[in-house]
C-alpha cells in the first residue's frame, strides 16, 4: 500500500512529486507509523505516559524534550525492544505490537542509535548486508552450495550495499572495517545501514551528536535530500534546534514522559508551555 | 588522504591475489599437507629401517593423527558456536557423546533384540542394527542437530556468563545419563559403564601394504584407510564453515557476537540465529562422535567428561577463534600434545636425567599454564582472525580520538627522535606503541 516494493533499494531518485501521485490517494491520509496512547513504565517509574502520536507518509517528524523526557524510551518501544505497557503501534495500519525486535525492523522500521551501534569488525559493505538479512532468502543448503540463485542473490546485495554507500558519501570505505572509519562517516554508515532494511519509518536517535555545526548542516541537508530519495518517513530525536527547525515538518515535544505539545516549527517556537520546559534554555545555543 | 591511499592499495592487493587469496590458500595448503601425511603414512613408513620406523611411531603415531583429525572435526563444530557466533560453550562434548552414541546404536549388535541390516559391514545374520558407516555418519550429524536445537531452545534467552554455565550443565548431564542409562525407565539405553562394544568396522577402501586397494571392511589395522576417510569428513567440515561464513547467516552470526541488539533491530532473528549455530556445530560434534567410536571400536561413558569440552575449548582459543585453520592447527597441536608429545617428552626426560616423574599426569597443569602465557603475549590465539587481531591488538579509531591529544601524531620530524626515545624506555614492548603511533597516522 505505502509503495515499498522491491525496487526501494534502487531508490527514486527521478524525484518526490511522481512517487507522489502514482501512489493511492489513500497513503497521503492514512499515517505510516501511529502511536495510539502508548505508555511504559517500568516498576513505579512511567518513562512514557499515555503519548499519541502519528507519522505522515514521507514526512519528516521530530520529537524533542529535555533530557529524559522519554524520547529514546519512545523509541524503543516503537521498535519492540520494549513491551508496551499500554497501547497499541500501528505500522501502515497492522498492528505491530508485542512484535520482536527484528521482526518490526523487516515490516519496516528501521532506527540509528544515539551511540552508534555498528557492527565495528565487520566491513562497511558487510553491515548493510547484515540489515538486508531479511529481504535474503538463501538458507543454509543454497548457501553451502552455493547455487545459483544464491549467488546472484549475494551479487545484487553487493550492488545495493555499494549503492547505498555511494550514496551516503562513503562508498569509497566499503572494504574498511566500520570501527576505523571517522565519526562522521560512522553517523553515515549507520543511517545507510538502516536504510538497507527498506524501511517504511526510519528513526534517528540524535543523528548530530557530537557533530560540528559545518557537519550538522550537512546533515540537515543529507536528512532533506534523504526523504525526497527514498520515500521514507523520518522520525528524528534531536537536541540540535537549528536542525530540528529545519528540517520538521511537524514536532512533538516531550516533557517527563507526558507530549506537550504538537506543531510546526513556527507554533513550537512560540509555545509558552514548550519555552517553560525547553526552549526558553536552547533558545540561546539554537539563535532561532 | 592516508585512508583513501590504503583501501585503493589494498583493492589492488586482493585483485592482484585474484584467485589464490587467503582462503584458496590455506585449503590448497592443508590438502596438499593430508596428502603428504598419506604418502608418507602409506608408502614411507613402510619402507623406513626398523628404528626409523619406531621413532615414527613414537613421536607420529598414525593412530594419534587420525585421533587428532577427530579433535579437529569436533573443535571446528565449537568454533561455530564460539568463534564466529560468540557463544561460549563449556559441553560441547555433550554432542561429541551423542554420535558416539549414535554409532554404538547404529553399528553393533547392542539391541539384539532386532536384526536390521542397511548397506551395513558385517553379515545379514548377525543381530543388532549394523548400518552402514556413512549412512550412520549422516543419521548422528542430524540427532546431534536436533540436540543442539532441543539444548539451544531454552539455554539460548540466557547471556554469556548465564548460558556457559547452562551449557557446563548440559554437558555434564547427557554423559551422565548415558554412564547410568542401563536401566533408562526399564529400557537399557547404554549398557552403562560397559559401554557398547565391538562397533562395526567401516567398509572402505583398504589400502595394502603392498599398494593394492581393494573394497572391504577396515580392520584395526587399515589406520591409513581410517585416515583418509577422517580427512574426508574434516575436509567436509571445514567447507561447510567457510561457505556458510562468506553467506547470510554467517554474516548474522558475526553481528550477533558483536552487537546482538543492534542485530535484532536490523532484522537478524537473534533466537533463530543462535539456534542454527548449535545446531550446524552440534552437526560437526556428531561427526566427530561417530568417527571417533569407529576409531576406538567402541563407545564407554567415561571417555566423555567435562575435561573434554575443556580442551576442546583450549583448542579453538589457541589456535584463533573464528579462524578455521587458525583451530585446525590448534586442535592437531593439543591433540597431539596430549595423545603423543607429552608422553614421549616425558620419556625421553626421565631417561636423559634419570627421573621418574610422570609428565601425562601433568598434562591440565601445562595447558593452563599455555593457555596463561597465550593469554599474556598472544591473546588472538596462533593464527586468529584478522578482525579479532584487530580488536585485540589495535584500538578504534573513535576509541583513539576520543583518548586526546596524548596519542596525536606528534611532528613528523620529531618522530625520528620520539621512537628512539621510545626504543631507550621501552625496548622490549613492541606493540602498544607502534599500534596507537600507526593507527594515529592513519586518520
Amino acid at each position: 500500500m505505502t509503495g515499498t516494493g522491491p525496487s526501494l533499494a534502487k531508490g527514486s531518485a527521478n524525484g518526490t512529486a511522481t512517487a507522489a501521485e502514482s501512489t493511492p490517494a489513500a497513503v497521503g491520509t492514512e499515517p505510516v507509523l501511529l502511536a495510539d496512547r502508548i505508555t511504559m513504565r517500568f516498576g513505579g517509574l512511567v518513562a512514557v505516559n499515555n503519548v499519541t502520536f502519528d507519522i505522515p507518509p514521507r514526512s519528516v517528524v521530530s520529537l524533542i524534550g529535555p533530557n529524559g523526557a522519554g524520547k529514546t524510551t519512545f523509541f524503543n518501544a516503537l521498535t519492540g525492544i520494549y513491551d508496551l505497557t499500554g497501547g497499541r503501534v500501528l505500522l501502515a495500519g497492522k498492528d505491530i505490537g508485542g512484535l520482536s525486535p527484528h521482526k518490526i525492523a523487516s515490516l519496516g522500521i528501521a532506527r540509528t542509535f544515539q551511540n552508534i551501534r555498528l557492527f565495528g569488525l565487520m566491513t562497511a559493505e558487510e553491515n548493510l548486508k547484515v540489515a538486508m538479512h531479511s529481504h535474503l532468502k538463501s538458507g543454509l543448503i543454497r548457501t553451502v552450495l552455493r547455487s545459483p540463485r544464491q549467488r546472484r542473490e549475494e551479487r545484487e546485495a553487493h550492488e545495493s550495499a555499494m549503492e547505498l554507500l555511494d550514496y551516503v558519501g562513503i562508498g569509497k570505505s566499503a572494504d574498511e572495517y566500520a570501527r576505523n572509519l571517522s565519526y562522521g562517516d560512522q553517523r553515515r554508515l549507520e543511517v545507510a545501514r538502516a536504510l538497507a532494511l527498506r524501511p517504511k519509518v526510519l528513526l534517528l536517535d540524535e543523528p548530530t551528536a557530537g557533530m560540528n555545526p559545518r557537519e550538522s548542516a550537512e546533515f540537515t541537508a543529507f536528512v532533506q535530500r534523504l526523504r525526497g530519495d527514498r520515500d521514507v518517513a523520518i522520525l528524528l530525536i534531536e537536541h540540535d534546534m537549528s536542525v530540528v527547525m529545519r528540517v520538521s515538518d511537524r514536532i512533538t515535544v516531550l516533557d517527563r514522559g507526558e507530549k506537550i505539545a504538537e506543531g510546526g516549527p513556527d507554533e513550537i517556537k512560540s509555545n509558552t508551555r514548550v519555552i517553560e520546559a525547553y526552549l526558553g534554555k536552547a533558545e540561546r545555543e539554537a539563535g532561532a | 588522504m592516508a585512508t583513501v591511499a590504503t583501501s585503493s592499495s589494498l583493492n589492488g592487493a586482493s585483485r592482484w591475489r585474484g584467485f589464490f587469496s587467503g582462503q584458496r590458500r590455506w585449503a590448497l595448503g592443508m590438502l596438499a599437507l593430508a596428502v603428504l601425511g598419506f604418502v608418507f603414512y602409506q608408502y614411507l613408513v613402510p619402507e623406513l629401517d626398523s628404528s626409523a620406523r619406531a621413532s615414527v611411531n613414537r613421536w607420529l603415531p598414525i593412530i594419534s593423527t587420525n585421533e587428532a583429525l577427530v579433535w579437529v572435526i569436533c573443535a571446528l563444530g565449537l568454533n561455530i558456536v564460539v568463534g564466529y557466533a560468540g557463544l561460549l560453550d563449556l559441553g560441547f562434548v555433550a554432542f561429541w557423546a551423542i554420535g558416539g552414541y549414535v554409532a554404538g546404536w547404529l553399528m553393533s549388535d547392542f539391541f539384539h533384540q532386532v536384526n536390521v541390516h542397511i548397506l551395513g559391514s558385517v553379515a545379514e545374520t548377525v543381530p543388532g542394527i549394523h548400518l552402514n558407516f556413512w549412512v550412520v555418519l549422516i543419521i548422528g550429524a542430524l540427532v546431534c542437530a536436533f540436540f543442539g536445537v532441543i539444548i539451544g531452545a531454552p539455554t539460548l534467552r540466557l547471556r554469556s556468563d548465564y548460558l556457559a554455565l547452562v551449557t557446563l550443565g548440559f554437558g555434564e548431564i547427557i554423559p551422565q545419563v548415558f554412564t547410568n542409562g542401563e536401566n533408562f525407565f526399564g529400557f537399557n539405553l547404554s549398557n552403562g559403564t560397559k559401554g557398547i562394544t565391538p562397533v562395526d568396522p567401516i567398509e572402505g577402501a583398504v589400502f595394502s601394504p603392498d599398494g593394492s586397494v581393494e573394497f572391504g571392511n577396515l580392520g584395526p589395522f587399515h589406520l591409513t584407510s581410517k585416515y583418509v576417510i577422517f580427512v574426508i569428513i574434516t575436509a567436509v567440515v571445514v567447507f561447510i564453515s567457510l561457505r556458510i561464513r562468506d553467506g547470510r547467516l554467517g554474516r548474522a552470526w558475526l553481528a550477533i557476537r558483536e552487537d546482538e541488539l543492534a542485530a535484532s533491530s536490523m532484522g537478524v532473528p537473534l533466537m533463530r540465529t543462535k539456534l542454527a549455530a548449535y545446531a550446524v556445530g552440534a552437526v560437526a560434534g556428531g561427526l566427530a562422535g561417530v568417527a571417533f567410536a569407529t576409531h576406538v571400536g567402541s563407545v564407554l561413558p567415561d571417555r566423555f567428561n567435562f575435561s573434554i569440552s575443556i580442551t576442546l575449548l583450549a583448542m579453538v582459543v589457541l589456535g584463533g577463534m573464528g579462524n578455521v585453520w587458525g583451530v585446525m592447527i590448534g586442535a592437531l597441536g593439543l591433540a597431539w600434545f596430549n595423545s603423543t608429545g607429552l608422553p614421549q617428552f616425558g620419556n625421553a626426560f626421565n631417561e636423559s636425567f634419570g627421573t621418574e616423574i610422570n609428565f601425562p599426569s601433568y598434562n591440565y597443569l601445562i595447558f593452563g599454564l599455555v593457555l596463561v602465557l597465550m593469554m599474556l603475549f598472544r591473546r588472538e590465539g596462533l593464527l586468529p582472525e584478522t578482525r579479532t587481531r584487530l580488536v585485540l591488538r589495535e584500538p578504534g579509531r573513535t576509541e583513539l580520538e576520543s583518548m586526546g591529544a596524548e596519542l596525536e601524531d606528534p611532528a613528523p620530524e620529531l618522530e625520528v627522535l620520539v621512537r628512539a626515545d621510545e626504543q631507550a624506555h621501552h625496548p622490549v614492548d613492541p606493540d602498544q606503541p607502534a599500534t596507537t603511533k600507526s593507527s594515529g597516522s592513519g586518520s
